[in-house]
Parts: C-alpha cells; sequence; structure tokens
C-alpha cells in the first residue's frame, strides 16, 4: 500500500480510542511499537488488513468521542492499522459532519436550524448562543495535529434536522473526553442552550406520546407503556411470540405471509416488502445481509426514533426474523449519529437479546445464527439511501451506488441485502402474528395496515400518530388538535424535505398511497408539518434549498451543481431580484429541477426539486398576490 | 529450464490467478504498469506473497511479506519445496509425467528444515510453511521476479530455484499458473527475440548448431563463426586482459551501470576504439572515440517492441529525429556498407520479415498486418492462422507430453560472495525507485516530484545506534571504494542492512561500492550484496 503517511503522531488518547475498536497492533507495521526480530523479517497485512476496513468509521467515532476532531496524528495511525491511504481517510472523515478534521472543542452543542425548528424559536436559541457564546465553529486549524492547537472549551454549531421535531426547538449535546456526553435536547430554551454549554448535562426525556396507551396501536402500542430497558418487560406482553411463530412458518411461510400483506416500504419508496425479502431469500450467492435503516434524517421524520427508543425489542426481534426468512446470518442496524438514546436502547435491546439466546449462533435454540450489530451513522442525510448505507458501513464515503445491480442481489459487501426501515420492519411482527391476510384487511385495499405520520409545526399536539391507512389529512391535523390560537393553515409539508407542499385549503387527501397519488403529491417517510398563516414560507423554502446544497453528496454532477443553483435562484427570487424577469428565473428553476430529476443517479437529487417546485407552483410564493 | 528465454504467462492470467509471488521484484516502483494487473489481481482476491530483504512499496501490498536475508533465496524455495513435499501436495501425477531429476532434488530439499531455513534466511520457520502451504494448495500460482534473483553471482541458480517450486506443483503451462521474469523496459524481452544476446541468433536458436548456422548462412550469404559470444562482463574481463581493444556501445551506459566502477572506466579509456551510439551524450560516450547520434526507437523509431508477456506490437514514429540524430538501422547499414558489405535500403518491415522468415517457429504467423489488426501477437505464433500463444509449455500437460521432459536442478544455498564482517558490517543492496530509470540517462533530464537526491537508506535501528538523522552526510565505503551521501532513515529495512539507488551516478556513484562477483552463465554481477561501512563524514 502506498498510504503516504505524514509525520504527524497520534496522541496516547486517540492510540486508545482506535485500539478498543480494532484491538490491540499485532506488529510495527500494524501501527505498534517496532520490534526488530519480529517485525524485521515478516509483515502480515494485504487482504486480511483490508478487511477492517468496515471498522473505519467506528474508529472514526471513537476518536472524535475521545477527544472532539480527528487530528492528523489520529488519522495516520489509523491509515496505518487499517492500510488504507490517508488520502482515502480523509475522503471518508471529512463526509460526515459530526466529524471534524480541524480543531473542535470538546463541548459541542449542535443547535438544529431546520424546517420545523424554525418554526418553534431556534432562531431565538442562535442569537442567545452568539451573544453568549460567540459565533459558530469555524473550520480554521486543517491539518493541525493535537498538540499544537487548543480549539478552546466549548462552542456550537447548526444543525440539520436532528429528528425532534414534535420537541422542537431541539439541539445535541456531544462532550468529547473519556467517558463521552451525548444527550438530544427537547424544547431546547435560549438558556439552557447557553447552560448545556457551561456545563449542565440534560437528561432526556420525551414527554410527547400524544397516543400513550391508545388501545388497538400495532405499531405504538408498547411506546411509553411497556419499559423499553427491559428484555423481561417486553416478553410479558407477548414479545417474541412472532418470532416464534416465524421459525414455525418458516422462512417461506413468513415470505408468503408478507407478500399476502401487501406491505409495502415505510422509508419513503413504497416498495412491496414481501417481493424484497423474497428476492433475496432466492439469491444463490452468500452470505446474505439484512441491513435495518434508522438513519432517520429527512427533516420533520421523527417516527423510527420514537419506535427505537420506546420499543427497541420489537425492531430485534423483527430483524430476527427477516434473518431468518432471507437466510441471514449478520443484520447491521444503522442509526443515525443524532440519536443518542435510541442508540443506548438499541444496543441494551441487542445485548439482551444476545444474552437470553434470542441473537446468536443458535437462536431460540434453533440451527439458526443470527446477530446484530449497530452502526452510528455521522451525520449524512444521504446515508439513508439504500446504496449510501452499504458505502458507509463499509467504510467508504456514504456515495448511493448505480442501480442496477440492485441491492437485493448486489449489496453490502457486494452481497444479497435485505434493507429495510425502522417502521416497515415493525409491521413485520403484526403480519407474522395476525397473518398476511388479516393485515392486508387494515386500510384500503392498496394501502394495507397502519400508517405512522409525524406530525410537527402548527399544531396543539405534535407527534408521532397512528392510524390506519385512509385517514384524510384534514383528519390527521385534527387528530394532533387542529391549529392552535385559532390560526388557519397556510400550507402543509408532506413527505419532507424531499416531499411537497400542499396549500392550506386542500386538506382532504386521503392519505394513502393511491390517494397521494391522485393528488400528485406523496406520503414519503409521513412527514405532516403544518404551516400556519404567520409562517416565512420563503424562509422555509430556501432553508429547504440550502439542505440539499449541504447534503448533496457531490458525487454526480447534476445534483452537486442543480442543487447550488437552485438555492442561488431562489435567493435570487426571495430578493425580488430575478435574472430577467421573475418568470423567467422561474423557467430557469424548472429547468434545473428536471436537469436534477431527470439526470441524478439517487433520490436526493431526483427530489431536489420537488418541494420547491411545489412551493413555486402550488403555493405561488414568488408571485404577487401568492398565498404566502 | 524450457528453452526459449520469456515468461510463461500473460497479464490476464496474472490478473485471474490465486496466488502470486512476487520474488525479488519490486513491481510497485519497478514495473509499474506490470504491478495494475497485479493490482488487479489483489482487487479480485489473489493473495500476494512478497519475497524481498526490504519491505517495499510492493510488499506493502501483500498478504505476507517475506523478508529473508540477502542472497538466502535458494535457501527459501527448497525448504519450501520440502515443506510442499512432506505435506503430500507435491503434484505426484505432474513430476512423473514432465519432469526429470525429482528423487535427485527431493534428496536436496530434504537438507532444509524449517529450522535451518529460518537461521539461513531469518524468515520465521510459520511464515515459510504458510506460503509454501499457499502456493502448492492454490489452484492458480504465479511467481514473478526480477533481478533480486538475478543480480548475484548464483543469478542462474536461483532463478532454477524458483522454476523447481512451479516443477514440483505443477504451476506450469496451465492457464493462470507459470513463472515469469519481469521485464524492466519496452522492448528487454524483444532484445532477447532477436537475438541481440552473446549466444543466441533471432528467436533464442543457438548459435552452435550447426543446422542453425546453415539456415542463417543460406539467408545471410556469409559464413558465421560458431561459438558464443561475450556476455558483458566478459567483455570487461577480456579489455582486462587486453583481448578486447575495440568497442560498440548501443543504448548502454557501462560507464555507470557496470559495478567496480573504478575498474570499469579505467578500461574503458584503456580501449584502442570506443564507439557509442546512443540518444543521449552518456559519461560513456563521454569517453567515445566517435559517437553516433541514434534515434529514439519509442516515438521517432519504426519497428516492433516485445512486452514481458511475450506479445509482439508494432512501434510507429510519432516524431521527426532532432538534428542529426540517424535511425538505427540507417547506422548500421551504413557501418556495414564502410565494412564491405553492400546491404540494400533494409526498411524495418523488410527486416521484420526476415525474422519471420529465420525463426519461423516463433514469428512465423506474425505480418505487420496481423500485428496491427490484434493488437500484437504473442509468441510462439508459428503461422497465419496461429492466434499466438496465451502462455507456454502446454505441451508439459499434453497428452503424450511434447518435447522433452523439464528438469528439476539440484541448486544449493550459496551466501553473497561477501559477507559483512567487522570491518564492512553492513550489507549494500541496490536497487531502483518509482520515479528514476537505472542510471538515469533517461529520466535525470526532467524534474519529478516523487524524487528526492540519492540518500543511503538506513534503519531506524542502525541510525539511532549510529547517532543519525535524515539528512545526515554519511560516508558508505566498500573493499572498491567509497562514495559520500546524506542518510535516509528508511523503516523497510532491518539492522545491517542498507540500500542504494544507481540512478543519480553523477552525484552518488554507487557502482563504486558493488562488486563485479558474476555468475559464470548469466553474466550478471552481484549488484545486490556488498560488504559496506558506512560512517559519519565531515562536513
Amino acid at each position: 500500500m502506498d498510504l503516504h503517511l505524514r509525520d504527524a503522531a497520534p496522541t496516547t488518547e486517540e492510540r486508545d480510542a482506535v485500539d478498543r475498536i480494532l484491538g490491540a497492533p499485532a506488529s510495527g507495521w500494524d501501527g505498534g511499537e517496532r520490534v526488530a526480530e519480529r517485525d524485521g523479517h515478516l509483515a502480515v497485512g494485504g487482504h486480511e488488513a483490508r478487511a477492517r476496513r468496515h471498522l473505519l468509521l467506528p474508529a472514526l467515532h471513537a476518536i472524535q468521542a475521545r477527544v472532539g476532531w480527528l487530528s492528523e496524528g489520529a488519522l495516520n495511525y489509523l491509515s496505518t492499522r487499517l492500510t488504507v491511504p490517508l488520502a482515502e481517510i480523509w475522503g471518508v472523515a471529512t463526509f460526515y459532519a459530526l466529524l471534524s478534521t480541524h480543531p473542535r472543542p470538546p463541548r459541542v452543542l449542535h443547535v438544529c436550524d431546520d424546517i420545523a425548528c424554525r418554526l418553534r424559536g431556534a432562531h431565538g436559541v442562535r442569537e442567545r448562543l452568539e451573544r453568549e457564546i460567540g459565533g459558530p465553529l469555524t473550520e480554521a486549524g486543517h491539518g493541525q495535529t493535537s498538540e499544537s492547537m487548543d480549539p478552546g472549551e466549548r462552542g456550537w454549531l447548526p444543525s440539520p434536522c436532528l429528528g425532534l421535531c414534535d420537541h422542537a426547538p431541539a439541539a445535541l449535546l456531544t462532550v468529547a473526553g473519556a467517558r463521552p456526553v451525548e444527550r438530544l435536547i427537547a424544547n431546547v430554551t435560549p438558556t439552557a442552550a447557553v447552560a448545556a454549554l457551561r456545563g449542565v448535562v440534560p437528561d432526556e426525556q420525551r414527554s410527547r406520546l400524544p397516543q400513550k396507551g391508545t388501545a388497538g396501536l400495532r405499531l405504538l402500542g408498547r411506546v411509553g407503556v411497556v419499559d423499553p430497558d427491559k428484555l423481561a418487560a417486553y416478553r410479558a406482553v407477548g414479545g417474541y411470540r412472532a418470532l416464534e411463530r416465524a421459525l414455525e412458518l418458516g422462512p417461506d411461510g413468513v415470505i408468503q405471509e408478507l407478500i399476502a400483506s401487501k406491505l409495502m416500504g415505510r422509508g419513503g419508496a413504497a416498495f412491496p416488502t414481501g417481493r424484497k425479502w423474497d428476492a433475496v431469500a432466492k439469491q444463490k450467492a452468500a452470505p446474505h445481509y439484512v441491513i435495518c435503516n434508522a438513519d432517520e434524517s429527512e427533516p420533520g421524520t421523527f417516527k423510527d426514533r420514537v419506535l427505537m427508543e420506546g420499543d427497541p425489542f420489537a425492531i430485534v426481534e423483527a430483524m430476527t426474523i427477516a434473518g431468518h426468512a432471507v437466510r441471514a446470518e449478520q443484520g447491521y442496524l444503522y442509526i443515525r449519529g443524532e440519536y443518542p438514546l435510541a442508540i443506548r436502547r438499541m444496543q441494551q435491546a441487542i445485548d439482551q437479546a444476545r444474552h437470553a439466546g434470542l441473537l446468536g449462533p443458535a437462536v431460540m435454540g434453533k440451527d439458526f445464527r443470527f446477530d446484530v450489530e449497530i452502526r452510528k451513522g455521522a451525520g449524512a442525510y444521504i446515508c439513508g439511501e439504500e446504496t449510501a448505507i452499504f458505502n458507509s458501513i463499509e467504510g467508504y464515503r456514504g456515495e448511493p451506488r448505480n442501480k442496477p445491480p440492485f441491492p437485493v442481489a448486489v449489496g453490502l459487501f457486494r452481497k444479497p441485502t435485505l434493507v429495510n426501515n425502522v417502521e416497515t420492519l415493525a409491521n413485520v411482527l403484526p403480519i407474522v402474528l395476525e397473518g398476511g391476510a388479516a393485515f392486508a384487511r387494515i386500510g384500503t385495499p392498496e394501502s394495507t395496515g397502519p400508517k405512522l405520520f409525524c406530525l410537527s409545526g402548527a399544531v396543539r399536539e405534535p407527534g408521532v400518530y397512528e392510524v390506519p391507512f385512509g385517514a384524510t389529512l384534514r383528519e390527521l391535523i385534527a387528530l394532533a388538535g387542529g391549529v392552535p390560537d385559532g390560526r388557519t393553515i397556510r400550507a402543509v409539508l408532506l413527505g419532507g424535505a424531499a416531499g411537497m407542499f400542499v396549500p392550506g385549503d386542500a386538506p382532504d387527501i386521503p392519505l394513502t398511497f393511491e390517494g397521494a397519488r391522485a393528488a400528485g403529491v406523496t406520503l414519503g417517510s409521513g412527514v405532516v408539518m403544518v404551516f400556519d398563516d404567520q409562517a416565512d414560507l420563503k424562509d422555509t423554502v430556501l432553508r429547504i434549498a440550502a439542505f440539499f446544497r449541504d447534503e448533496s453528496c457531490g458525487q454526480c454532477v447534476p445534483c452537486r451543481v442543480g442543487t447550488v443553483r437552485q438555492e442561488e435562484a431562489l435567493h435570487r427570487l426571495a430578493a425580488r431580484k430575478p435574472l430577467g424577469s421573475a418568470p423567467q428565473e422561474q423557467a430557469l428553476l424548472e429547468e434545473i429541477g428536471a436537469g436534477m430529476k431527470d439526470a441524478s443517479i439517487c433520490g436526493l437529487g431526483q427530489t431536489a426539486y420537488s418541494a420547491v417546485e411545489s412551493a413555486v407552483k402550488r403555493l405561488k410564493l414568488f408571485e404577487n398576490g401568492s398565498v404566502a | 529450464m524450457f528453452g526459449a528465454g520469456g515468461g510463461t504467462s500473460s497479464y490476464r492470467e496474472v490478473e485471474e490467478t490465486e496466488v502470486l509471488f512476487l520474488w525479488g521484484a519490486n513491481a510497485r516502483e519497478n514495473h509499474p504498469i506490470f504491478f495494475h494487473h497485479v493490482l488487479k489481481a489483489v482487487h479480485r482476491g489473489a493473495r500476494l506473497y512478497a519475497v524481498d530483504p526490504r519491505r517495499t512499496t510492493s510488499a506493502q501490498w501483500a498478504d505476507l511479506w517475506l523478508g529473508l536475508h540477502v542472497g538466502s533465496d535458494i535457501a527459501l524455495a527448497n525448504a519450501m519445496a520440502r515443506v510442499i513435499i512432506h505435506a503430500g501436495l507435491a503434484n505426484g501425477e505432474f513430476i512423473a509425467r514432465a519432469t526429470t531429476g525429482f528423487e535427485e532434488y527431493r534428496k536436496c530439499v530434504e537438507a532444509y528444515p524449517l529450522d535451518r531455513a529460518e537461521q539461513l534466511t531469518g524468515v520465521p520457520a510459520a511464515a515459510i510453511e504458510a506460503a509454501a502451504l499457499a502456493y502448492a494448495k492454490a489452484e492458480h500460482a504465479i511467481i514473478c521476479w526480477t533481478l533480486g534473483i538475478t543480480e548475484h553471482h548464483n543469478a542462474v541458480d536461483n532463478v532454477l530455484a524458483l522454476i523447481n517450486l512451479s516443477l514440483l506443483t505443477g504451476h506450469v503451462g496451465r492457464y493462470g499458473s507459470g513463472v515469469n521474469p519481469l521485464r524492466g523496459q519496452n522492448n528487454v524481452q524483444g532484445g532477447g527475440d532477436m537475438g541481440a544476446i552473446p549466444n543466441r541468433l533471432v528467436g533464442f536458436q543457438d548459435i552452435r548448431s550447426a543446422e542453425v548456422r546453415a539456415r542463417f548462412e543460406a539467408a545471410w550469404k556469409v559464413p558465421l563463426q560458431p561459438d558464443y559470444g561475450y556476455t558483458i562482463t566478459q567483455m570487461f574481463e577480456a579489455m582486462d586482459r587486453g583481448d578486447l581493444t575495440g568497442l560498440y556501445v548501443i543504448g548502454e551506459n557501462p560507464a555507470q551501470s557496470e559495478a567496480d566502477q573504478h575498474r570499469t572506466r579505467r578500461l574503458l579509456e584503456g580501449l584502442d576504439h570506443l564507439v557509442v551510439q546512443d540518444i543521449f551524450l552518456t559519461q560513456t560516450a563521454q569517453l567515445a572515440d566517435v559517437v553516433l547520434p541514434a534515434v529514439a526507437t519509442w516515438c521517432e523509431g519504426e519497428g516492433t517492441v516485445t512486452n514481458s508477456e511475450r506479445r509482439v506490437q508494432r512501434v510507429r514514429p510519432a516524431l521527426t529525429p532532432p538534428g542529426d540524430a540517424r535511425d538505427e538501422l540507417w547506422i548500421l547499414t551504413q557501418i556495414a556498407r564502410r565494412l564491405g558489405h553492400q546491404w540494400e535500403e533494409p526498411t524495418a518491415q523488410s527486416v521484420w520479415e526476415e525474422v519471420r522468415t529465420l525463426a519461423p517457429e516463433m514469428f512465423g504467423g506474425m505480418s505487420y498486418e496481423r500485428l496491427e489488426a490484434l493488437g500484437g501477437i504473442q509468441w510462439p505464433c508459428p503461422d497465419e492462422s496461429h492466434p499466438g500463444s496465451l502462455f507456454l509449455h502446454d505441451r508439459l500437460w499434453a497428452e503424450p507430453r511434447g518435447g522433452p521432459a523439464a528438469p528439476f536442478s539440484v541448486v544449493e544455498h550459496e551466501p553473497p560472495v561477501e559477507a559483512p564482517d567487522d570491518e564492512y558490517p553492513f550489507v549494500l543492496t541496490t536497487g531502483r525507485r518509482l520515479d528514476s530509470y537505472n542510471t538515469g540517462v533517461q529520466t535525470m533530464g526532467y524534474p519529478s516530484p516523487l524524487r528526492r537526491p540519492e540518500a543511503l537508506d538506513l534503519s531506524p535501528e542502525d541510525a539511532r545506534r549510529m547517532g543519525l538523522v535524515e539528512g545526515d552526510l554519511v560516508t558508505v565505503a566498500s573493499r572498491r571504494g567509497a562514495v559520500t551521501a546524506p542518510v535516509h532513515v528508511e523503516p523497510a529495512l532491518r539492522a545491517g542492512l542498507v540500500f542504494m539507488t544507481l540512478h543519480n551516478q553523477d552525484d552518488v556513484r554507487v557502482n563504486l561500492l558493488t562488486i563485479d562477483a558474476t555468475d559464470p552463465r548469466s553474466g550478471t554481477a552481484e549488484f545486490k550484496a556488498c560488504a559496506v561501512r558506512v560512517t559519519a563524514a565531515e562536513n
């Protein structure tokens, strides 16, 4: 390998952080102390060393959590340990927002700056921080070593959606050190934000579970009711009966039930889940993998967080059923790094399940091996894309891959892989228990089963709501208590940043796949964000454009360039300084949007124009007399 | 050995094999194009084993680096053979049908048990065993070597030791298995093909054979002398004896490339007449009585070249040569004329047509049209319906076997001629770097971002012991001469081993140090091992 290392050496802390992930180095060539007698005549490396590449991101996380940023010496050490060139490690490290290759103080507050939090006071938090702490952290001091730079004690950064829109405004506190701290702070006030930076470590509490205790819920039934910390509590209410049943049914039986259920994926793409499982199960190449996609990063989406925080064993159980059905032995749960409580609870659930023989070499005493490993994202929206998630787990930049080949055939580590969203997997349990046919009777003929919606913005009771498919937008908003203070709805954003706005006078859209299709909208990940007559929709649209510009991985030109040009055009329109006339500017936007939609390789670029387009065309945002 | 001198495998096979040995070959730096094929193999999952005293950049890619003592290759190969035989992994069927001399070979390698091999090579026994088993168990395996094997006083034995391994396991003559010397330039192979070696005519035909000579005499209408010519080393010995007084050098720079440079220069200067034909005014050319400026054949000349996989390819001029530079063929024709031979005006193509007639078994099917249409053809290619040969020696597997059996060779470990001692405690091994080529004639004329000044590479252990840091000037002295160079602390080396290149002979004349101990059969000098002393230089 041509590692082209730099001169910087790792500190003891950095070395220790890496060794905790990779184990102690085996030789001087492996980054350990050079022992002349041992290392002078022998080096082991090659495939064996490079096969640990998938530990790159966990190791980067470990350094970041220990020191607060990734120094040149630390990256050098990692490069030696993994025999991955420094330039590639740099490429990965700089891909993720939560990792920093420039000096960062150990205590950092990531303040959500995204659409839902903007509606609920994020700006005030920001102003207070600027006044009392100073401006946001900058990227000075690139390529520094740990010894040569003192980044200070504390600082803050604006952050994209933290998935806490039901508790907006939100912030994420990270404190690096030997015992690192990560806390997602709900309903953060300016005072609480300053206090968190000055040393207060708030508890993680989730107060908003509006349907808690409601009878008949299939997905949220245990959330807020059953102790998420204890396997025994989960089993006491029937947990793991679905896995028992699945083992009786056998892989083909489970897949038949799933096909009969007509379950569609809940991550946003709405692909028939049974067909996906069937396709993976039938692949000849081995091994097969299961990935639970918990990189929930679509602005306005928080349902998966609520499920993982509130019902973690159900997700482990559902993954185990999936592993059994598609003949996989290894599952990965990829959770976004901004969800520390979900990560803690899921890890605890996995550990307890393993201890109880519900994961491991003989699940439930049967000839069935399955285990789950958590992989923590590091702040990259794109990693929720089903092929980007493979690259991220494998230790590469989380850039999407071209399709075909499709993940069911060539996925993680180039092997057949089942990727399912958290909510999708949660539906597997009632399907196995009640039968696919019974499940298919819930909802409408084309949209079966229950569905979670994330209500946020101008509603009295924001939160996750479970309804059978078929409810209209109006009914759902009513369920969340309607718009407060007698205001009126100006617009609703369906599906998140990648979704679409509908005007406030069109609330009777049935929230089913077919209803959405007929209305020319998308359900996406179930975002229902309500904007009242006081909301600044131009600000929201500009924020959405900035979000896509920021989160574009930059791999393909239409998206990399298009998201920038789109944002520029919107700024000109908002400032009433169009290139040519406003209609000409809108025509330009239309052209950029079409380019991104037609020519981007993944969903990010393909949908980066959709919310903007709906704001321009349906809300007539930039026209005189517009509803905004 | 098998006969004609060429690598047995194609690049494609290298890419598709399971186990690859780079033995005494730092292909990453010295055969960078070939190394792309190696990397394709690695990325497909092939296991790479690097056998080299230094942990080179090639070795850094390897699954296992076996850092043997300089010149202990035969001990390593023989010990591997013993492991293979004892593990029952020798390919008995192939040995019986295609080889001779196995019993003697078996007895020979029996004397190389792992503990002795570990002591002779320095490589841990377990690693030797692992490498041997990997090689023998692979369905396909290829050994590649270069100067780390051949720049030794026992070069031929070293090569034979590797070929023995291929015979023992049947890793030759099949798709994906073979033995390959890597060639250091685009046309090293072609030079041999065309008879630019002292003992063979075109197509590796033995000049001692009356039948061969008759074929050429009939075509050339002149009688041919029947003896082997001198190797370059023998030439210098002949100069030393006063038997050789005139020298015509084409595209070589012996004043800097030969070992023991003081002696080389003295001998060149003592010649009655020295003619140098080159594209640069080399150090050798500066000693010459006559210099003939030639064209750069790769961009200004017409003809063919043969690469490491025996692929003959067409070359066409892209540039008009500068000044008085003349096509080599024209120069040779003029000299022939002055010597009384009225050659007609030959062209590259007419010479090639003659080659096809005189060595039809190898080149008969390679018309210029076919070479062009097929993007080159791999020899042997006897007739125009023949597609060329992907790999050599499938005859060994044919039923019945074609041609003679391949003999095992009994070869024994022999350390380098100069062992380190109290006076000269270091082993100096020489080599090349990615950014430069041989004596630098072709590369020192332009800058490279990778190039650093010539230095003595020294292990961190020795540097620490001697109190030297990067850039300190040291004097490196052997029994033949001394040079001064800065120190480069290099973790690829272990204590006792130092490394230099011959790239920048104008500044650091490394070949003042090297030993003129040569293999009598191949004529190559032991550039890879001599004993030196390193002392801090007075500034």
